[in-house]
């Protein structure tokens, strides 16, 4: 299967009217032909419109999107899958929200750094405008602030691992949770610093806001020996971390050998760890009988699906391999799973399951 | 996170020959049979050379495939939706021949340049999930995956191989001197033309694999979701065809149905007679399995390329067949766009003639009564192998008149 949009909500009456007028359209939907008279009619998957594209700094800009259904709602800190079609393919990408739960408009908007050799964020920064097509993913994610506000709270983030942040900060400013915040962050210049105007404004305005930044083309990189001396509690504090790959596995290694809590610590990396999943356990492996393909796979424990497969010489389709993009589903037929994030052991007939981040629990077959 | 998905079911062996290594096929440069007129080594260039032509379409997909897919796709469900209209006015013989026109080229369209060339893939490179041969169906009454099965994966891998290949027949008929004969084959001019008239259900009990039921050799569990499978498309179908749309014309609902039923049997006939003439006319070549034992990537696409038979016709026609008017492209690269086979037959056919290959094509009329011909003529015991053309020759350039004016001793060159 290929990576799909979120599906809108429907009203009940509408969509018992939709399902019953199936039969006259089967093997299509009735949303197929609706859309030949008008487009957003079709529920078939969740779209947006580009109302503005808004510069943050040379390299960032905020693509502000009007959903054609109405928004399913967000909590800061999480992402949404956002689609655009480009020379005829569609792509997608993962890109923190930054707009708030609850706008006024129903609006939503991601925040994009420009990345010159990639494909995506090019097109949203430079090529895409008012009126764009977009299709909108499931928003997912579970670098949350916690509920109740911890009092005392750390925040590290550098380059474009400001966004989640940002969102978060704006939360915490409504809730009135802005009352001990110390906020690290790295930039390579001053005019780089996506949302910086508006972060530093912030700090003005409230006296627990305290925020650092360092620029690293003048003192240096962000480093955890500055720790001591930037925030002396940092042990203390509830903590969020959200950058590069390097700099979050510093950070961490630090919170390991020096912390006292490192479950204090909570990290954002777009990259979920995928491996024996939260409880430890690794779970038993087992068979996964691919029945498309015609191949038959066994799995070692903490195994996935899709890389047994591929061992046992088939020929699967995936894409991102870390549990985002829903390209590598197929249909559960027989058995139960391990998803491999979680530990969590899942699976019921006819349900669609992610290749990548599950594990057969026994024998498996899947339509693939 | 750039999704790199391959075709949904492999068609294509991944084995590159091993040169070192002697293969099954018999090499003869005086045989009849181009496969083993060949050496191995040019066999593998010829592998080479045809994955460079599919490698080259494929890094050129884009926008403009893009609008053609989509445009047709629009086009079918736009003359659906008229035609359904118009049939609910169906007392009115104009209404009524209008409607059953226009349902009849929508399904035809819908089978064979929508839903086969879907289900193959052709179209996964866009990454929609609309028109993708994962989700794909289609309005016949086969279910889209047991056919992805019977069709994708056992017919476009084991062409031609009499034995594997189970399109070889369809395991009711005698297309080949090699299928021993059965007194069953004797009713084979009857079951043609039965198989003609009620083709789409025939496709989908084939795609049930008959022969492994009747040796016992099918897991029943399997046996059972597919039958479930088919009983739940073929109700949906019915449902559809013969009761919904002909309650809607109210009293004179038996004219709708008619006029439904009309649309599904032309739909049959015209499928059937273009699928017969992808295989079975004089010109193509038939495989035991001995001779495809060991075979390489290279053997596969010449196997694919002399075991096909193109139809020669207009780009309407083209679209009509689902472009399998480019049988010989289309097994070649099975997961290409059909819109591209017509650019790209003519590099087919420039390797057909630089290797001495035939390259398998006819009018339709001609390649049609050829198969009418054997399937007669296979319905009784004995029967031999058609007489095969020779290598591909391209014709000779029209000489370009130069442009003359008449003078009175005769024609002068207007510009001299």
């Amino acid at each position: 299967m290929v990576e799909t949009a979120a599906t809108p909500r429907v009203p009940v009456l509408r969509r018992r009217l939709l399902q019953a007028a199936r039969a006259m359209t089967t093997p299509l939907l009735p949303d197929d032909y609706l859309a030949l008279l008008n487009p957003a009619w079709s529920t078939r998957e969740l779209t947006g419109t580009v109302q503005r594209v808004v510069p943050e700094t040379d390299e960032a800009a905020t693509i502000v999107v009007q959903p054609n259904a109405p928004w399913p709602g967000h909590r800061p800190g999480q992402y949404l899958r956002i689609g655009a079609e480009i020379d005829g393919i569609r792509h997608w990408r993962a890109y923190s929200i930054t707009s708030d739960p609850d706008h006024p408009e129903g609006l939503v908007s991601v925040t994009v750094k420009h990345v010159p050799e990639g494909r995506m964020s090019p097109w949203f920064t430079r090529r895409c405008d008012h009126g764009t097509q977009v299709l909108l993913g499931d928003v997912e994610g579970e670098f949350l602030l916690p509920d109740p506000l911890p009092e005392r709270l750390l925040m590290i983030t550098a380059g474009s691992g400001i966004t989640p942040i940002f969102a978060m900060l704006r939360e915490l400013q409504r809730r009135g949770g802005l009352g001990d915040v110390v906020h690290l962050h790295g930039t390579r210049t001053r005019e780089g610093f996506i949302f910086g105007e508006r972060l530093r404004a912030l700090a003005r305005e409230h006296d627990g806001y305290r925020l650092h930044e360092q620029v690293s083309s003048e003192s240096g990189r962000l480093a955890c020996t500055d720790l001591d001396d930037l925030v002396p509690d940092w042990r203390e504090r509830a903590t969020f971390l959200s950058g590069p790959r390097e700099m979050i596995d510093a950070f961490e290694a630090h919170w390991q050998d020096h912390g006292d809590d490192p479950e204090l610590l909570r990290t954002e990396r777009f990259q979920p760890v995928i491996g024996t999943g939260a409880d430890g356990a690794e779970g038993s492996g087992g068979t996964v009988r691919f029945l498309v393909t015609d191949v038959e796979a066994t799995c070692a424990p903490g195994v996935s699906m899709l890389v047994g497969g591929e061992e046992a010489g088939a020929t699967l389709p995936h894409g991102c391999r870390m549990g985002i993009c829903h390209t590598c589903v197929g249909r559960l037929r027989a058995g139960r799973l391990r998803d491999l994030r979680s530990g969590e052991v899942h699976g019921e007939e006819g349900q669609t399951v992610r290749t990548c981040v599950n594990a057969p629990e026994g024998d498996v077959e899947i339509e693939l | 996170m750039s999704p790199d998905t391959g075709p949904s079911t492999a068609t294509r062996p991944d084995t590159v020959g091993d040169a070192e290594r002697p293969s099954g096929r018999p090499f003869d440069p005086a045989s009849h049979n181009p496969l083993h007129r060949l050496t191995d080594a040019q066999i593998e260039e010829l592998g080479e050379r045809f994955q460079a032509i599919h490698d080259e379409v494929k890094a050129d997909l884009g926008e403009r495939d893009a609008t053609y897919i989509r445009s047709l796709i629009t086009f079918h469900r736009r003359l659906v939706a008229l035609s359904r209209i118009v049939l609910m006015a169906s007392r009115y013989p104009p209404a009524w021949a209008l409607g059953t026109t226009g349902l009849s080229v929508a399904k035809i369209l819908e089978n064979m340049e929508l839903g086969h060339n879907i289900l193959h893939g052709q179209w996964d490179w866009m990454n929609d999930p609309n028109i993708h041969s994962s989700t794909w169906d289609w309005d016949t009454a086969s279910t889209a995956a047991s056919w992805k099965h019977s069709h994708n994966y056992v017919h476009h891998t084991f062409t031609n191989i009499v034995g594997k290949d189970k399109d070889v027949g369809y395991e009711i008929m005698r297309v080949d001197p090699k299928q021993p004969w059965e007194p069953r084959y004797l009713a084979q001019p009857v079951v043609n033309v039965l198989l003609m008239l009620l083709f789409e259900w025939g496709v989908a009990l084939h795609d049930l694999d008959i022969e492994a039921i009747r040796k016992r050799r099918k897991d029943p569990k399997v046996l059972k979701r597919e039958l479930k499978g088919i009983a739940g498309k073929a109700g949906r179908q019915i449902l559809k065809d013969y009761i919904v749309f002909p309650a809607l014309s109210g009293k004179h609902w038996k004219k709708t149905l008619v006029a439904n039923a009309t649309a599904n049997v032309v739909r049959n006939v015209w499928s059937n007679m273009i699928i017969f003439c992808g295989h079975f006319p004089d010109q193509a070549y038939t495989f035991t399995e001995e001779e495809v034992e060991d075979e390489t990537r290279g053997g596969w696409y010449v196997r694919q390329l002399i075991g096909a038979a193109n139809i020669e016709g207009t780009p309407l026609f083209h679209v009509m067949s689902g472009n399998l008017g480019y049988q010989v492209e289309h097994h070649l690269f099975p997961d290409m766009p059909s819109s591209r086979y017509a650019e790209i037959a003519p590099k087919v056919k420039a390797l057909c003639e630089e290797y001495g290959l035939p390259y398998n094509s006819g009018p339709f009329w001609q390649q049609w009564l050829m198969v009418q011909r054997t399937l007669l003529r296979l319905s009784f015991p004995g029967g031999r192998e058609r007489p095969k053309p020779g290598p591909y020759v391209a014709p000779d350039e029209e000489p370009v008149a130069e442009p003359t004016v008449q003078g009175h001793a005769g024609p002068i060159p207007a510009f001299p």
